[in-house]
């Protein structure tokens, strides 16, 4: 397994951030809550099924995602890996027909509570999307500070500091820090997506959930989306969906494989730490997956 | 002739003999006349614009002074310009898009990011119909509820007509550009937390503001160019009329329409001059809307 090597990792920074916890006194179904510091599992999905309609996309999937590390889904095209990795920021929901059961905690708080608003849990759950998608008629100042001018609340005094952290964090602020006023899709590809993780860190999420994030970049702009992957693990959460092997056995701690059964349902054949996987996996689905021989 | 498929090679007639055996004179006979036939077909289309702006500049360019656009006809007898119907022209379709453009937009954002598919395919069909109906039929709704019931022709009902044809063209153009908007662009915004209303107005609209301002702007010369819902609305007017919306007021095409039928030639010589005014708003707004989208390619 991987190891925090973050040097100067800020890693008990999770405990100042806010929690979705809703503040109506109610109490979550869930367990009782350890210590933010203490907790290891950040998200617990329970026996998730994820319908489009009458369609099962996914079937009864149970797993746990550990904090403050990255967590790979891999798995054959149409396993549901995407519609999985959606119904943590309760995007699912947004499509026609979506329908789920089974529950969802993130840190104990179950995100599908009728006291929980989808568009609030959002701002806690990012979300880094295949294809660079920067919104086009604003500058990349405008693209980076946007969930902080657009949702809800009051805006902060300080964007400008902000902007210029996330763009740090997100390795462009060299690139880009003569040009803020630019538009963001005058940018490269690999730029705009990290343009994008900028954006995404701005609101200070929690967890980041990550689709296919360098499927649609060249090797160079990959190369650098995973770097910039292991400098943010520590201080965030991060689930990505990739069907690319070897980027996950690159930059992720645990693994988790899906596959697609008869009723062409996705389904988890198995999760561990990602070295397990793919040297000596329990499932043999598993190991033909990984050895090229299906998928 | 050449011989049947199936035969030996060696049997088959020499090549320069068998190409010109097939070929066909009748064919391309044939094809000249209707090649010839689309031609004069396409000319018959381009050729009417030609006459009108033909027609309209020449006779038009003559009766264009200073005193068209400065002065109001004369009370009595011939002489003056046209002011009351530039004025009246300007303040009808100003009135008319205050209304049309806010209603007009927001009507093509429900369609398009909010409706469910059904009754998105009502408004949209709705709007179609709209479309197409018949000007004067808007004139007769508009003079029904805003005209009778005053026992006064107004400037207000003309506005009135004039919205209402143009609310279906924007409703349509404003749904069809936001169509066009990347879904991306909106889960983009969803996924960072931000409400769809606000997504809407500051990521979708902003992306296709180009596309809507083009509606806007076939819309408004679409409406600067309507007659028949303001012959009986808004009725026309000798008198410069600026903001009495209670009074009948005059407008380009009226002026065109009164002044034509006159058997004076001063008079008809002023609605030319007015017909130039109005083309040329007409025509500017669409070459500017065919710059805008040709500009958006190039660049």
């Amino acid at each position: 397994m991987a190891t925090e090597i973050r040097p100067g990792a800020d890693l008990p920074a999770v405990p100042t951030r806010p929690t979705i916890a809703p503040t109506s006194g109610r109490v979550p179904a869930a367990a009782p809550d350890p210590a933010p510091a203490a907790r290891t599992t950040k998200i617990e999905a329970r026996d998730l099924n994820l319908y489009y309609g009458s369609f099962r996309a996914v079937r009864d999937v149970t797993m746990d995602i550990p904090a403050n590390k990255i967590t790979a889904i891999i798995g054959p095209s149409g396993c549901g890996k995407s519609t999985f990795l959606r119904a943590f920021n309760r995007m699912h929901e947004l499509a026609q027909g979506a329908r789920m059961e089974g529950r969802i905690l993130l840190d104990g708080v179950d995100i599908y509570d009728r006291s929980v608003d989808a568009v609030d849990l959002r701002r806690l759950v990012g979300m880094v999307f295949q294809r660079p998608n920067p919104f086009p008629t604003m500058s990349i100042y405008e693209n980076v500070s946007a969930g902080l001018r657009l949702g809800g609340g009051h805006k902060p005094t300080n964007l400008d500091a902000i902007v210029e952290d996330c763009l740090t964090r997100a390795a462009l602020w060299d690139e880009v820090k003569d040009h803020l006023g630019d538009p963001g899709t005058s940018l490269s590809g690999g730029q705009q997506q990290r343009l994008c993780i900028a954006r995404a860190l701005a609101v200070d999420p929690e967890v980041i959930l990550m689709d296919e994030p360098a499927s649609a970049l060249d090797p160079i702009a990959t190369l650098r989306i995973e770097e910039l992957m292991l400098e943010l693990r520590g201080s965030y959460t991060i689930v990505i969906v990739t069907h690319n092997m070897q980027q996950a056995s690159r930059v992720s701690d645990q693994t988790a494989f899906f596959s697609m059964g008869e009723d062409r349902a996705g389904y988890l054949v198995e999760m561990g730490q990602t070295a397990t996987i793919f040297t000596n996996p329990r499932e043999q689905l598993t190991e033909d997956y990984i050895s090229g021989r299906f998928g | 002739m050449s011989a049947t498929p199936g035969t030996l090679a060696g049997s088959r007639a020499p090549f320069a003999e068998r190409l010109a055996a097939v070929r066909g004179s009748r064919r391309r006979v044939v094809d000249r006349v209707m090649r010839t036939v689309a031609l004069a077909a396409a000319l018959v289309c381009v050729l009417p614009l030609a006459a009108i702006l033909l027609f309209v500049v020449i006779k038009g360019a003559a009766a264009l002074n200073l005193d068209l656009l400065t002065k109001p006809p004369k009370a009595l007898g011939t002489g003056g310009g046209a002011l009351n119907a530039i004025l009246g022209s300007l303040q009808m379709v100003a009135v008319a898009a205050l209304v049309a453009v806010p209603v007009g937009i927001l009507g093509g954002v429900y369609v398009s990011e909010f409706a469910s598919r059904r009754s998105a395919r009502a408004v949209r069909f709705a709007a179609d119909v709209m479309v197409g109906v018949p000007s004067i039929l808007i004139g007769i709704v508009a003079y029904t509820l805003l005209v009778v019931p005053f026992k006064q022709f107004n400037a207000a009902a003309g506005s009135v007509a004039l919205a209402l044809i143009m609310v279906p063209v924007i409703v349509r153009t404003t749904e069809e550009i936001l169509r066009l908007v990347p879904h991306e662009i909106r889960e983009a915004g969803l996924a960072l937390g931000v409400p769809t209303w606000r997504v809407v107005l500051s990521v979708v609209l902003p992306a296709g503001r180009t596309g809507v301002l083009t509606g806007v702007m076939l819309a408004v010369a679409r409406a600067a160019g309507e007659t028949a819902p303001l012959l009986f609305t808004a009725l026309g007017s000798r008198l410069v009329n600026v903001g009495q919306f209670g009074q009948p007021m005059d407008a380009l095409p009226l002026f065109i329409y009164n002044g034509a039928r006159q058997p004076i030639a001063a008079l008809n010589d002023q609605a030319w001059g007015a017909a130039l005014l109005l083309l040329l708003f007409v025509l500017g707004v669409n070459v500017a809307v065919r710059a805008r989208s040709w500009g958006r390619r190039a660049g």
